[in-house]
Formats: C-alpha cells, structure tokens, sequence
C-alpha cells in the first residue's frame, strides 16, 4: 500500500513527539488503543489557565505509518485552540488532510478518541464533569 | 528526539544515499526469499527456447514438435525426481504447491473414503493447507489441528493421540514458511508408518534450501513449487509414492488424463524446463549455499538481538538456514517497515487495517501475545544475498526500531517499570 506524501512526511519528522508532566492540573492525557490491537496512542494537551488555549501538546505512538502520522497531526492542530475548538476536531478532518484509505480511518478515529480523552483528563482534574463521547466505529 | 534520530529514517528510503561512503549497496534489497526468490539466469536461459523454436505440447505423439517437448518434460522429470530422491514416474507436475497441497487432500479424501474420513495436520501450516481442509470438513471429513509448542514443532506424542481407524493422511509441513521451524519429519514418519497412515508433507519452503529424501523421510506424498528454489512462478510438483505403499489420488481437474491421470491440462514445458534446472542447480549447490546463507542469518540475527527487547521467534536449533523471524518488542511492524521498506523488502507479522487486525496466525501459535506478533519482522535470505546487504538490513532496521521506540509510549513506560498487563485498554 502506498503512503501519501502528508503521512510519510509525519512519519520522517513527527511533530510535538513526547511527554508533558501528567501530575500537573493544567495538563490532560488521553491513553487510547491497545497493544493487541497494533495501536497505542497517548495524547497529552497543557492549557493555559488564564486565557484556556491549549499551549503545548505532544503525543506518542505505537503503531503504523498512518497512526503515527494522525497523532502527529492532531498534536498540530491542538495548539492554539481553546478546548472547545478543539474538541470540535472530527477524525473525517484527519482523513482528508492525510488522504488516509479507507483501511486507515481507524488510525484517524483513534487520535479523535485521544483528543477527547486527554481533554476529559483536563476537565475532571479541573473540577469539571467528564464529557459523555459519541462512539465511533474503529 | 535527538535531531539526529528525526532525520535518520528518511536515508533509508532515498536510494541516492548509502548509509557509510565505504559500503555500496545496490537498493531495493530484496530478504523476503520465503515468498518468491528471483529466477537464477540459468534457469531462464534454459528455458527460453521452449516458448519459440521448442514451443511443441508434450501431448503431441504424432510429431517432432511434440516429441521434443515431452523429451524436455521428461528430463526434467528426472532432475525434479532425483534432488528428492525419488523414482521420475512419482512427479505429478502441477501449477504449484496450492494445487498440489489441494490435489493431495482432496484427492487422498476422496479416494480414500472407504477407508476412512479423518486427517490429521496442525495449526501453523500454510493458508493452502489449512484452507484445503476448511474445505474438505465441509465435505463431511473430520480434521483435527494439532496445537504447536513455543518452540513451532509438534508434539510427537499429541500426533500419535490424534490417529484413530478413520485417520488417512497426516499432513505436516516440512519447514515453515514465516518461522522456518523444520518438523520431525522422520519422526512422523514412523508413527504414520506405525497406524498405516499416509504422509503428506508440504515441503514448499524446504525442498532445494536442504536436504529433503523422500525415501530416507518415509514421505508419501510431497508438494513443493517451483519459485521458491530460483525456478520460474507457476510450477510445482506432488510426489507420489508408487511402492511401499502404492498410493493413489482422484483427479481434481478433468480433462485429457495427462500426469498418469492425476492432473489433466496441457504441460507447461517451459515452466517444468526451468523447474528441472531449478532442482539440478539446488543438487548441486544446495550444501555450499546453506551453510553460507546460515552463517549469513546468524550474523543478522545476532546483530538485530544486540537491540533491546528482541526476540527470534521458533526454535532455532531446528530452522531452515536462510530464515529467521524476530519480533521487536514496543514497535508496531507495520510502522517499522515503513522506515525502510522502500529500500528493503520484508515481509511484517502484522497487518495494520480495519478489515484485518489480526496479526500473524503462526506467531500466535506459537503462544505469542498480539502485541508480540504485531512486532515481527520475517527474514528470508537467498542465493543473491551479499554481506553488504546484511550489514545495511541490521544498520537500518536497528536505527528505525530505535526511532520509533523513542515515539513508543508502550517503551516509555516498560522503561518506567510500568508492567503493561496492569493497564486497562480501551480495546476497540
């Protein structure tokens, strides 16, 4: 199967790869995946408790080209938003910037889950309730 | 992530560039033997003359064409018999090892249903085996699959369990094609000789890499393919033993009763004048070309074990010497080929996609975790392997591994001490 060019791209030089201080309260993680399954992404957001944008954001990735690149982009797209405007990324915005095949969608729908898992990390530590997420189909 | 590491994997996919000015390696490198190895120009050379002037079908009695044809099928029969040691008259020429593992299975079933309906084989076969006998159960056979150890073998013991009076062919594999663990064949042999059960071995992966007897072996019937030993695709062969016992198989194609019957359908003569020439070249060679290849996978292997958290998967005392299959713990294998395999041609225990996240069934038999079996990477030396492609395959994949353990959260936290079992994941 042939890679686009975006997602070869992420691969050779993955943005924001890393870890952020989870201990800390402005700091939200999302661990989603599982490792019989091929793919493991933790996301983690940080944000700026006086004006509420995400500030930093990094991830880390176990699994294929198109995991590593969806998680790499996400971490892209997070930084600068306000954690509305972040929670409005939808996984179809990662397929279409990545040109994913269909096999792949689950690659785009999984670095969702992380975005919304690390944002629900953030909203509980902060004494807010916890978001009830639409599931997606993987 | 050092700078250094972020730019490491695009070198590997740009073939302008050699890792070290000292070593030149000619790129794509090609280490994926065990699904198809490259015709050698000795074996295409023979066989060009049977598309133009020698173009006659071996059917044909009644003229020169034809003659010459059948004399080329005929030679080649003998080459085929003799690095199997076996008698000419037992090769049933097919288009491969899938229609031969099919011709044997369905063909013993239903030739031998007064006698019985049970078959006997094991989980880490080949798909056409295993498929062969989905089949066969649908047609009211019984099959039963016996389980393997960690080490890729069979327990003699479970096999002798297994026969009962309505067991009438063992089906075992004689080296396996993603592990290259080799069976008892011999072994087997004599449990089968024991009940009077027949022996089918698919020796696909085997034939020409080492030395296969299928007198000494005691085997029954035998698939084996002509591309996996430096033949052309599209040609392989059953044996068939004719004495001690006689065995006999029903037909699967129909038509003009060529192959004594066995498998009718017009002779591909140039196909089975490279496929000759393939077997007499592995006579040949066959010893000098193990032990290099065998000192030549050591060495990569050895060098790929200098990483942490490596593993080879199978037994390693009983392998074929031009494979080996190692799973490297906390990176995906579909990601880790994407470091490198537009410069090196692999094959992965892992397929990464929605339709099919299931990783490689052998590996899993063998008792491995899914998260093991996703980071395998499978090995398959060949007659063209150089040392320099060695020293590149180890240099790249050793680099890439690391990039993308420094990527890896499941590293990150086994580098904390973290015990991943203990997480809860959310499965999907």
């Amino acid at each position: 199967m042939a890679y686009s060019d975006k997602v070869i791209d992420h691969y050779q030089n993955p943005k924001n790869v890393g870890t952020l201080d989870k201990e800390k309260k402005s700091v939200g993680t999302g661990l989603v995946g599982a490792p019989e399954c091929g793919d493991v992404m933790r996301l983690q957001i940080e944000v700026d408790e006086q004006s509420g944008v995400i500030k930093d954001a990094k991830f880390k990735t176990f699994g294929c080209g198109s995991a590593i690149a969806s998680s790499s982009l996400a971490t892209e797209w997070l930084k600068g938003k306000s954690v509305d405007q972040a929670l409005a990324i939808d996984n179809m915005d990662i397929v279409e910037e990545l040109n994913l095949p269909p096999v792949k969608i689950h690659c785009s729908v999984l670095a969702e889950d992380a975005i919304k898992a690390a944002i629900n990390d953030y909203r509980v530590k902060n004494g807010l309730e916890s978001l009830e997420l639409e599931e997606k189909k993987h | 992530m050092s700078e250094n590491s972020v730019l490491y994997v695009p070198l590997y996919n740009n073939p302008l560039i050699s890792i070290n000015s000292n070593m030149s390696v000619k790129l794509p490198i090609y280490m994926d033997n065990n699904a198809t190895t490259p015709c050698d120009p000795r074996v295409v050379e023979t066989m060009v003359p049977y598309f133009t002037e020698k173009f006659g079908n071996a059917a044909s009695r009644s003229h020169p064409f034809g003659w010459v044809a059948e004399e080329a099928v005929d030679y080649a029969r003998e080459q085929v018999a003799k690095l199997i040691n076996a008698n000419p008259k037992e090769i049933i020429f097919t288009s491969g090892a899938t229609e031969a593992d099919n011709l044997a299975l369905k063909g013993a079933f239903e030739m031998y249903a007064s006698k019985g309906n049970h078959i006997i084989t094991c989980t880490t076969e080949h798909k056409a085996v295993l498929d062969t006998c989905k089949h066969i159960e649908k047609l009211g056979g019984e099959v039963t699959y016996l389980p393997v150890g960690a080490d890729g073998l069979i327990d003699l013991k479970q096999l002798e369990e297994a026969i009962t009076d309505k067991t009438i062919v063992v089906s075992i594999m004689y080296g396996n094609n993603e592990i290259g663990v080799i069976q008892p064949i011999r072994q087997i042999s004599e449990i089968c000789k024991k009940y009077g059960v027949l022996l089918f071995t698919d020796a696909t992966q085997a034939v020409g890499k080492i030395p296969v007897d299928v007198m000494a072996d005691g085997i029954d019937m035998m698939a084996f393919s002509a591309h996996k030993m430096y033949g052309p695709k599209g040609v392989g062969a059953l044996y068939v033993r004719r004495k001690n016992p006689r065995v006999k198989v029903t037909a699967q194609m129909d038509g003009g009763g060529h192959e004594r019957g066995m498998r009718s359908g017009t002779m591909n003569v140039p196909g089975i004048v490279g496929f000759g020439k393939a077997c007499e070249l592995c006579m040949n060679e066959m010893d000098e070309e193990a032990a290099r290849l065998s000192v030549m996978r050591d060495r990569l292997e050895q060098g790929l074990l200098e990483l942490e958290e490596a593993y080879v998967n199978g037994s390693v005392e009983h392998r074929l010497p031009h494979v080996c299959n190692v799973s490297f713990k906390y990176v995906e294998g579909e990601g880790l080929m994407m470091g490198f395999n537009k410069n090196i041609a692999l094959s992965s225990g892992s397929a990464c996609t929605s339709a099919s996240l299931e990783p490689s069934y052998v590996l899993k038999a063998l008792g491995l975790g899914d998260d093991l079996a996703h980071s395998s990477l499978r090995f398959g030396l060949g007659r063209f392997t150089t040392d320099e492609q060695i020293d590149y395959t180890i240099e790249a994949i050793k680099d890439t591994v690391i990039k993308l353990r420094e990527m890896s959260p499941l590293w990150e936290m086994f580098k904390d001490g973290i015990d991943l079992d203990t997480i809860e994941w959310a499965h999907h």
